[in-house]
């Protein structure tokens, strides 16, 4: 007793134990340490990206009294009545052109006129046009009108609230800087919510593109990864788990889908290249195409997020029904399968994320064009959010970097819809034995 | 408890079946049973059989191969990789193993409650109607309702579980969730019922009542029984069978057995020098 008293008492014990804590500190500062980093680096991306990101969907529009000139437009006023046929050819420009000129009598000459009209987005003449189409009553009419501006505009009142009473520089020219200060001076110039962001396809114009497009390319994606991969994953994970031989040749495919999991994505988009389009010669941009490409991608991992799944449904489970004359397939079917299934959706929720903010392997496959028109079949040409953001950020108008910002903030949502409800599903059925 | 020990206690019936000329045909019979796991040679050159009207009791230490031979009678051991059963086992003087037999018929006729109280993570209804729906006895939900009343009837279980039949199983305590496994295996209405140290995970008060269980399955059923409770063979068995290292020992009327062994080596494993 006395021997081991003396133990605990030396010295030399002390010393250990206090070195003993003291690592023990270290390893936890270390350890909130990192945690705190890795929160400052995400919180920081994420105001960037919101206090960038919400601009895009607002975009600068001016209040114009119109007055909608049946002769300017070319348009026959002898049959009123619901079919107005508004041709080709009509100049909602002139109309736009003469309101403006009418804002501002002491516009001038020519090249005065053309910076007037400069203010306006070049998309303000078509979106006259559809207000035209949806109430034809207006034909012959004044009518207070909100128009899009130009991107320069836009950028000036971005410019001006981003640094308030510092010196800016602006494409505008003093005159319209002038003309811009006296519409917001008027009320007739505000920054207003807009739609289009996320119902519009691709634009030359900052102001008029949208996301609509990207959204509709990367909806379509996603399907045909889900389709493809979801059921072809589940049943090589089930087979592989529950009816495979234990042979080499087994072993070596499990490992080689493993390798497959961490190929570069970019590689199977030369894969979805040479093999979708080159050989079997599927249209260029399609989402079909992107889709069957991020399958092959997205297979791996579903099979190996349910491989675990199904491994870890109890054996008990199985001997059970086959003590009661379950065959095999009925045993997987009835119960493994419904009991894997939550592990399986969240492993397949996460390679559909992972599937849905890759841009690589779409670059190979053409589905990074400009494409103006929302895709409405898995055969259009169309490209996905990821792409659109890479595309947006090549662009030199100003105004695509609040684009790019919101098309990223669109992507977050996403990805954290789809993360979250992997992570309810994982929440909602754990520990059901 | 006592009433079940007096009750085997009076089988002289049984010793009487014992003797070849009286004896009635077995409903399952092992001759020479072999099973290797890979090298390891788990259960040597047992012959067994399991009458009709009796509860066999397998005895013996851990390890001895009881519930692997146990498992041979309903072909559990051929979904273990690299399991071989070698010896003829019948049901109905039918060879049960080979492609004689398809295994899925013979899990039917066969049936197992295992040594874990575990029901499928599933209602309580959906326990018992599960065999009797992959077979496809009944289909039609009245005609499966009675199924699965009757096997609970049969369980013992019903009075407890019939306004809740819907609810999760594994809501049951552990012994009813036993009792619950055993409705599951007789809802198939199987002719043999095998049960692998079916008390094992129970508390004594829930023991007891898979033993009454047993008691009143009797003579409906074959039963055959692994448990590793010298106690619990003697209450519910008429005949016992006694392993050791994957040798049959002895095997005899469970009176006899247990007041009597012909073996040095059975004697000593029931008066506690071992096991």
């Amino acid at each position: 007793m006395a021997r081991s008293n003396s133990r605990w008492q030396s010295q030399a014990f002390k010393a250990r134990l206090r070195r003993r804590n003291a690592s023990e500190r270290r390893f936890r500062i270390l350890g909130i340490s990192a945690v705190l980093l890795a929160g400052a680096a995400l919180s920081l991306l994420l105001v960037s990206v919101i206090s960038n990101g919400y601009r895009a969907a607002y975009r600068a529009e001016i209040e114009l009294d119109v007055y909608f000139d049946a002769d300017l437009l070319g348009i026959d006023r002898s049959a009123p009545g619901a079919s107005l046929e508004i041709p080709a050819s009509a100049d909602f420009r002139a109309v736009l052109r003469a309101a403006l000129v009418e804002r501002f009598p002491d516009t001038e000459g020519r090249s005065a006129i053309r910076e007037l009209t400069a203010l306006l987005s070049r998309g303000a003449a078509a979106e006259l046009a559809d207000r035209l189409r949806a109430e034809p009553e207006l034909l012959g009419q004044h009518a207070r009108v909100w128009v899009p501006a130009s991107d320069d505009v836009n950028s000036l009142l971005a410019i001006e609230e981003r640094t308030s009473g510092t010196e800016f520089t602006t494409r505008l020219s003093d005159q319209q800087v002038a003309r811009v200060e006296t519409l917001a001076a008027d009320g007739q110039l505000k920054s207003h919510f807009n739609g289009r962001f996320f119902s519009a396809g691709d634009s030359r114009e900052p102001e008029l593109a949208g996301i609509g497009g990207a959204l509709v390319g990367s909806a379509l994606t996603i399907l045909v990864v889900l389709v493809v991969s979801f059921p072809l994953g589940v049943a090589a994970a089930v087979y592989l788990e529950e009816f495979a031989p234990d042979n080499i040749s087994t072993r070596l495919l499990e490992i080689n889908i493993n390798n497959l999991a961490a190929v570069p994505s970019i590689v199977f988009g030369l894969l979805g290249l040479a093999v979708f389009l080159g050989f079997f010669g599927m249209p260029r941009s399609a989402p079909v195409v992107g889709g069957l490409t991020l399958a092959l991608m997205t297979f791996p991992v579903i099979i190996i997020a349910s491989r675990a799944a199904i491994a870890a449904v109890p054996s008990w489970i199985r001997e059970s029904a086959r003590g009661l004359g379950a065959s095999p397939v009925q045993v997987v079917a009835h119960q493994v399968l419904p009991l894997a299934m939550p592990g399986i959706l969240t492993g397949t929720l996460l390679g559909l994320a992972r599937a849905m903010g890759e841009t690589a392997p779409l670059l190979m496959i053409g589905m990074v064009a400009f494409i103006v028109d929302v895709p409405t079949g898995f055969t259009d040409a169309a490209s996905a959010l990821p792409v659109q953001i890479f595309l947006w950020a090549d662009s030199p108008e100003r105004g695509f970097a609040d684009k790019v910002s919101g098309a990223i903030l669109v992507l977050l949502i996403l990805l954290g819809l789809l993360n979250g409800a992997a992570f309810l599903l994982r929440q909602r059925f754990e520990n059901r034995w | 408890m006592n009433h079940a020990f007096t009750h085997s206690g009076s089988a002289s019936a049984a010793v009487g079946a014992l003797t070849p000329e009286a004896e009635p045909p077995a409903k399952m019979s092992a001759k020479g049973v072999d099973v290797y796991y890979g090298d390891i040679h788990a259960v040597k050159n047992v012959s067994l059989d399991i009458s009709k009207q009796d509860v066999t009791a397998l005895i013996g230490p851990s390890g001895c191969g009881k519930s692997t031979f146990l498992r041979c009678f309903n072909r559990m051991n051929d979904d273990i990789a690299g399991c071989r059963v070698t010896g003829d086992i019948t049901l109905d003087d039918n060879a049960i193993t080979g492609s004689e037999m398809d295994v899925v018929e013979l899990r039917a006729r066969v049936g197992m409650v295992f040594q874990k109280p575990y029901p499928f993570p599933k209602s309580i209804e959906e326990n018992v109607a599960y065999g009797p729906r992959i077979h496809g006895l009944a289909r039609k939900g009245v005609e499966l309702d009675e199924i699965v009343e009757r096997s609970l009837r049969l369980a013992g279980l019903w009075d407890e579980v019939r306004d809740r039949l819907d609810s999760p199983a594994n809501s049951l305590s552990g012994g009813q969730q036993q009792r619950l496994c055993i409705a599951r295996a007789l809802a198939v209405e199987p002719e043999v019922i095998l049960m692998d140290e079916p008390c094992s995970a129970l508390d004594p008060i829930a023991t007891a009542k898979i033993e009454e269980l047993i008691e009143e399955l009797r003579g409906s059923y074959a039963i055959a029984i692994v448990t590793h409770n010298l106690q619990q063979a003697a209450r519910v068995s008429q005949i016992t069978a006694f392993l050791h290292l994957g040798e049959l020992i002895e095997v005899g009327p469970t009176s006899k057995i247990f007041t009597n062994p012909a073996n040095q080596k059975t004697d000593d494993y029931i008066t506690g020098r071992y096991g």
